[in-house]
């Protein structure tokens, strides 16, 4: 098994959690859906700190967030596949 | 030794501790330097220094004795000495501590000064302390552990591994029989509704909504921004947590994935139900939440962390586990489980599970954490509202 970068809660999922120290912009990242245990790749458009999230497709302002199955947030600023995102493209709806 | 035992303290109540402690404890903030010389002189006792005490009322008051008098009569507590400014509320906490039994012993201060009652206060702990160290640790069953858990400087590992972990072994404890404790009232907000359906009884699911709505309600009056500068943290939003219902649902997954919580209890309120997983109303901050677990007679904590919160307390050990690679290895004294190995698929969460639980088990039998061996013994008082 090659190194995995980074892995999916739920199948449904727009994003993935990155696991690893050095993925770069650039870089074919290897991910783990672990729902239904499938490996996908995604191209890395930014440099993705451990422990930040990959958008696994486009998303445009307006749209929800989906991780572990859930809606966690709104989209702020329009995102694309294998794009950063964080708290400058995604909001909470709650406070 | 067989399986699902441990070695423990067998106090007067039937209750079961897991440490030793001969507890200084003062009523109010100005009692803390008397406390804190009676510790000085008296090898093996704990004074444990706090900030309030005085002016409060109404429910806050009650919060607070009920936190005191909770923290005397943890399991892990042998004796205690209460030192207060003046005799008639350190007689309440005094009263409250002995209905389990234990021995327990108060002093105030005015008309004595510190001076005299420290060394009054001195002569009672001393005798306390060498009556303590003759008692035996005994075989006890695993189901009598009382286990609580909070999760700190949490993120997006955190759900995806060290959470599970603890769900794992949650799931494992309350099935035997233990008595289970989750609470971060506010940090359930986004998953609430799942959090609604682990309710035991349509009483118990019901009972958390109301409790939850009242919490969300109180940050909706007081709030002046979207929260995203304390909740999630800084150190969450560092982590890779972007909302709060990302982290409401890593949160959650502290509780497993079969046990039911069979009630919801005041902040610091014993449960009554029996065994089982119980759902305290509290804050997130961990200092708070912990001192309130320990209060209720929690006598052990599974704290997963993913950045490295660093909690601990003074009478209920805080395991830490993490499974962030960077944690592990910058943070690495501070870590007592570490199920990095989780995000490298070189462990599973049941694996992980059984890790932490044979941790658990050595804490129990008297190991030091890494917490309680670095000093770590955060005691925080909720304070609901302003003093009169």
């Amino acid at each position: 098994m090659g190194e995995t970068h980074f892995l999916v809660h739920d199948n449904a999922d727009s994003v993935g959690v990155v696991v690893v120290e050095n993925a770069k912009a650039g870089m074919e990242l290897t991910g783990w859906i672990m729902d239904t245990d499938e490996t996908i790749t995604i191209k890395a458009n930014h440099d993705i700190p451990l422990g930040h999230k990959i958008a696994c497709g486009d998303i445009t302002t307006g749209g929800t967030i989906l991780k572990y199955g859930c809606d966690i947030g709104k989209v702020v600023a329009d995102i694309t596949k294998g794009d950063h995102v964080h708290v400058h493209n995604v909001k909470t709806k709650r406070w | 030794m067989s399986a699902n035992k441990f070695f423990g303290y067998k106090r007067e109540n039937g209750r079961v501790g897991i440490r030793n402690h001969v507890v200084i404890l003062p009523l109010d903030d100005i009692s803390n330097a008397c406390c804190e010389a009676v510790g000085n002189n008296i090898k093996g006792t704990l004074a444990i220094p706090h900030a309030y005490g005085r002016l409060q009322f109404g429910e806050d008051l009650e919060l607070t004795f009920r936190t005191l008098i909770g923290t005397g009569c943890n399991p892990n507590v042998a004796a205690v000495v209460v030192i207060g400014i003046e005799p008639e509320w350190t007689q309440r906490v005094v009263d409250g501590i002995a209905k389990t039994g234990k021995p327990v012993a108060g002093f105030s201060i005015e008309q004595n000064g510190d001076i005299n009652t420290t060394a009054m206060a001195s002569r009672k702990a001393k005798e306390y302390v060498q009556w303590a160290t003759e008692l035996q640790r005994e075989e006890c069953d695993l189901s009598e552990l009382w286990v609580s858990v909070k999760c700190g400087e949490s993120d997006t590992t955190s759900g995806l591994a060290s959470n599970p972990t603890v769900g794992n072994v949650i799931d494992k404890l309350t099935a035997l029989g233990c008595h289970t404790c989750f609470g971060e009232t506010s940090e359930i907000t986004g998953a609430e509704e799942h959090c609604a359906k682990r309710g035991a009884t349509p009483e118990a699911s019901a009972k958390f909504m109301k409790t939850w709505e009242s919490y969300n309600q109180f940050i909706l009056d007081n709030k002046t921004d979207d929260l995203s500068d304390s909740q999630p943290t800084k150190g969450n939003i560092e982590g890779g947590l972007t909302t709060i219902e990302e982290k409401a649902f890593g949160n959650i997954a502290k509780i497993g994935k079969t046990a039911m919580y069979v009630d919801v209890l005041e902040p610091a309120e014993a449960p009554t139900k029996g065994p089982g997983l119980y759902f305290m109303d509290s804050s997130s901050a961990a200092g708070e939440c912990v001192t309130l677990q320990a209060a209720a007679g929690f006598v052990v904590h599974l704290f997963p962390t993913g950045q490295g919160n660093i909690i601990g307390n003074p009478i209920e050990p805080v395991i830490k586990l993490s499974a962030n690679p960077r944690t592990v290895r910058t943070m690495e004294e501070h870590v007592d489980v570490d199920v990095s190995g989780i995000l490298r698929r070189e462990m599973n969460i049941e694996a992980a599970g059984e890790k932490l639980l044979k941790e658990t088990i050595r804490v129990c039998n008297g190991r030091n954490t890494a917490a309680e061996t670095l000093g770590h013994r955060e005691y925080i008082i909720t304070k609901l509202y302003r003093s009169a």
